[in-house]
C-alpha cells in the first residue's frame, strides 16, 4: 500500500479545509454570545425588542454602563469581587503550596490519613455544607460582609492535591535534605526552595482559582443580599430578578462583570489554556 | 549513623528522618560551656522545627477545613433531623427522618429529580462528545493552533450569571429573539422556550453546554498529546483508517480521562443551579411557572430561602449527596466492567 507511509501519524497530521471550518465554527460559537453581549449593551430596549436583532453596534454603550455601574451597583460590586477573588486566591494558593509541600516531601504521624481526607472532600457538592455555613454567618453577624464569602472559600482540597503532585515530581527530595543538611530552618527552606520550585503551578493554580472565586455564585447569593455588599455575581443576580427592566442596560451589567476576566484570557490566555491542559494531566 | 566531622557538628544533622542532630558531646574537650549550651539549644530547636513543621503547614488548611468544610458538611447531617426555621436558626426541634419522609412525599422533590437527571444528560452527553471531535481537531498540526484554544475557552471565563442573562435574551419567546428569529429564516415558528417543558431544559443545557465544550475539550486534548506516537504508528501499519485509529487508539487510551470528566461534569449537572435560577422569570427558584426546569439545587434553594425550611432544605442536599455517591460506585462499577471487557 502506497498510502500507508502518508497515514502513518508519526508526526502530527496537518489539518485540512474541513478542520478548519469546523474550528472556526466552534471559535464563532464560542465568541458571538460574548460579542452580542457588547452589541446589545450599545443598544436601547425598544431597539432590543424589534425584529430582526440587532448585529451590529449602536451608540448607547457608555451610558448603559453608567447605568449600570450606579443603579445596579456594578461598580462596588467589581470592587468587592476583586478583594473577594483576590484573597481567595491569595490564601488557596498559599495554603496548598504548604499543605501540598508537606504532603508531598515530609513525612509525619497521620500523613496518609489526613491527606485521604483532602482527597475524599474533594468531590462533596458545596450544596452540603450550606445550611450550616448559613446559620454560622448568621450567628457571627457577617451577614453582608465580605468575609462571609472569603472565609469558607479560602482554601480548597483539589488545590492541596493539585500541589502535592506537582512537587512530588518538580522538588528533588536531594534538594531539600541538601538544605537540611546545612541546617536550613522549615522557613527557610519553604521560601528559599519550595516557592521557587512551585512557582508554575503557584501561578496556574493562582489564574484557576481566581476565576473560579469570581464566578462563584451558589454560596454568595445566599450569604449576599443584593442591598449590600454585592459581589459581581449577587449584582447579576440582581439584574436578572428584574431589578432594572431595560434589558440593554442588563446586558452592560453582564458585558461589565465579564471584562475583567475576557481582558484577563486576553493577556494570558496562553497560560491560562496551559494550565488547565497541564492540570489535566496531573490530576 | 556515620560520625560527624567535629566542625559541622553544630548545624549538621545526618539524613536521618527525625533529623539526627549533633551529638551533645563536647566536640574537644577544652569547649567553652557557653558555647556549647548555644549550640545544644539550637540543635533542640532544630530538631523540634523539622518533628513539627509538618504539621504547621498543614495546619492552616486543616483549620479552615475543619471549620468551614468538615463541620458544616456533618451538622448539615444534624440539621436534616431538626425543624430549623431560617429566621431562627438556632431554635432546634428534633423531627427523626420526618424531613426524608415528607421529602419523598413531595411530587416537586421528584420533579426536581427528574428535571436533573434529564437536563444532567441532555448537557452532558453532547457537551463531551463534540469536546471530544473538537479535541480530535485540535490535535492537528494548525496554524493559529493557540487562538482556537484561547477562543473555545473564553465561555468558560464567562459567568453563569452573565451567559444565562445573555442567553434569556437570545431565547427570548417572540421572534425578535436572536434564536428564534434565526429560526424564522428557516420557516419554523417561534418557540416559547422558557414555558414549555422540553425546550426550556434544552434552553438551560444550552448554557451548560456553551460555558463548558471547549474546557473539556482542552483537557481531552492534553491526554491526546500524551498517548505515544508509536501506537499510531503500528496501527497504521495494521492498515487502519484514520476513523479506525480514532476509535481503537485514541479513544482506549483516554478512557481514564473520559471517566473522569464524566464524573465532573455528572457532579456539575447534580449541583446545577444558577443556570436555571437566572433562566426563569424574574429569577424564581420554582424553576418555571410550572415547575419545568427546577432542579434539586433550586429545589433545595427554595425549600430553604424561600419558605423558610432550613431542615428540610438540609435533608435535600443529603439526599443530592447520597445520589451522589449512588453515582459514583455505578461509575466505578462500569469502569471496572469496561476494563474487564477490555
Amino acid at each position: 500500500m502506497a498510502s500507508l507511509k502518508k497515514r502513518g501519524a508519526g508526526r502530527q497530521l496537518r489539518g485540512g479545509k474541513v478542520t478548519y471550518a469546523v474550528l472556526i465554527l466552534f471559535t464563532v460559537g464560542s465568541l458571538f454570545p460574548l460579542v452580542w453581549t457588547a452589541i446589545a449593551a450599545s443598544r436601547n430596549n425598544t431597539r432590543l425588542a424589534q425584529t430582526p436583532p440587532p448585529f451590529w453596534f449602536g451608540g448607547n454603550l457608555f451610558k448603559n454602563l453608567e447605568i449600570a455601574w450606579t443603579d445596579a451597583n456594578m461598580g462596588t460590586a467589581l470592587i468587592n469581587t476583586l478583594v473577594v477573588a483576590g484573597s481567595i486566591t491569595v490564601g488557596t494558593v498559599l495554603f496548598s503550596t504548604l499543605a501540598g509541600f508537606a504532603f508531598a516531601k515530609l513525612r509525619f504521624r497521620f500523613r496518609g490519613v489526613l491527606l485521604l481526607l483532602v482527597i475524599g472532600t474533594m468531590m462533596v457538592p458545596p450544596q452540603l455544607s450550606v445550611v450550616p455555613l448559613f446559620m454560622m454567618v448568621a450567628e457571627f453577624g457577617w451577614t453582608d460582609q465580605l468575609q462571609s464569602v472569603v472565609l469558607p472559600t479560602l482554601v480548597s482540597a483539589f488545590g492541596v492535591f493539585f500541589m502535592r503532585q506537582y512537587l512530588i515530581e518538580a522538588l528533588p527530595t536531594e534538594l531539600i535534605e541538601a538544605a537540611r543538611v546545612d541546617g536550613a530552618s522549615s522557613f527557610r527552606l519553604i521560601w528559599h526552595v519550595v516557592f521557587p520550585a512551585a512557582r508554575p503551578a503557584m501561578a496556574v493554580l493562582g489564574m484557576l482559582t481566581f476565576v473560579m472565586a469570581w464566578n462563584d455564585f451558589f454560596w454568595p447569593i445566599i450569604a449576599l443580599t443584593q442591598g449590600g455588599e454585592p459581589t459581581v455575581q449577587v449584582a447579576l443576580a440582581g439584574l436578572g430578578r428584574g431589578q432594572i427592566p431595560d434589558q440593554s442596560v442588563i446586558m452592560a451589567g453582564a458585558l461589565l462583570g465579564t471584562l475583567p476576566l475576557l481582558i484577563a484570557f486576553v493577556l494570558f490566555g496562553k497560560q491560562i489554556v496551559g494550565g488547565i491542559m497541564q492540570g489535566a494531566v496531573k490530576g | 549513623m556515620t560520625d560527624i566531622p567535629s566542625d559541622t557538628r553544630a548545624a549538621a544533622p545526618s539524613t536521618g528522618e527525625e533529623g539526627a542532630a549533633p551529638r551533645a558531646r563536647p566536640a574537644t574537650p577544652l569547649a567553652d560551656p557557653a558555647a556549647e549550651r548555644r549550640r545544644a539549644r539550637r540543635s533542640r530547636r532544630y530538631r523540634r522545627d523539622v518533628k513539627w513543621s509538618p504539621y504547621a503547614l498543614v495546619a492552616p488548611f486543616f483549620l479552615f477545613f475543619l471549620a468551614f468544610g468538615l463541620f458544616p458538611l456533618l451538622y448539615t447531617g444534624w440539621a436534616s433531623l431538626h425543624r430549623v426555621e431560617l429566621g431562627t436558626p438556632t431554635d432546634m426541634e428534633w423531627v427523626g427522618l420526618r424531613n426524608f419522609s415528607r421529602l419523598l412525599e413531595d411530587d416537586f422533590f421528584w420533579n426536581a429529580l427528574r428535571n436533573t437527571f434529564t437536563i444532567g444528560v441532555i448537557s452532558t452527553v453532547p457537551q463531551l462528545l463534540m469536546a471530544l471531535g473538537l479535541a480530535h481537531l485540535l490535535h492537528y498540526r494548525l496554524r493559529g493552533s493557540m487562538f482556537f484554544r484561547v477562543a473555545i475557552l473564553t465561555p468558560y471565563a464567562t459567568s453563569v450569571a452573565a451567559a444565562t442573562l445573555v442567553f434569556v435574551l437570545m431565547f427570548s419567546r417572540t421572534d425578535h429573539g436572536m434564536i428564534n428569529w434565526g429560526l424564522g429564516l428557516v420557516g419554523v415558528d417561534a418557540v416559547d422556550w422558557q414555558n414549555g417543558d422540553w425546550t426550556a431544559q434544552f434552553a438551560v443545557s444550552a448554557i451548560v453546554i456553551w460555558r463548558w465544550t471547549g474546557y473539556n475539550a482542552l483537557i481531552y486534548l492534553a491526554a491526546m498529546q500524551a498517548i505515544p506516537k508509536d501506537l499510531y504508528e503500528s496501527a497504521a501499519l495494521d492498515g487502519a483508517s484514520r476513523w479506525q485509529q480514532f476509535r481503537h487508539v485514541t479513544v482506549p487510551s483516554l478512557r481514564p480521562t473520559i471517566l473522569f470528566t464524566c464524573v465532573v461534569s455528572t457532579i456539575g449537572a447534580t449541583q446545577l443551579f444558577g443556570e436555571p435560577l437566572l433562566f426563569s422569570q424574574g429569577a424564581s427558584p420554582t424553576g418555571g411557572s410550572d415547575h419545568q426546569f427546577q432542579t434539586l439545587g433550586l429545589y433545595l434553594y427554595e425549600q430553604g430561602w424561600f419558605n423558610q425550611h432550613l431542615g428540610r432544605a438540609s435533608a435535600i442536599a443529603w439526599t443530592m449527596f447520597l445520589i451522589l455517591v449512588l453515582i459514583g460506585l455505578l461509575n466505578w462499577a462500569i469502569s471496572r466492567w469496561i476494563r474487564r471487557d477490555a
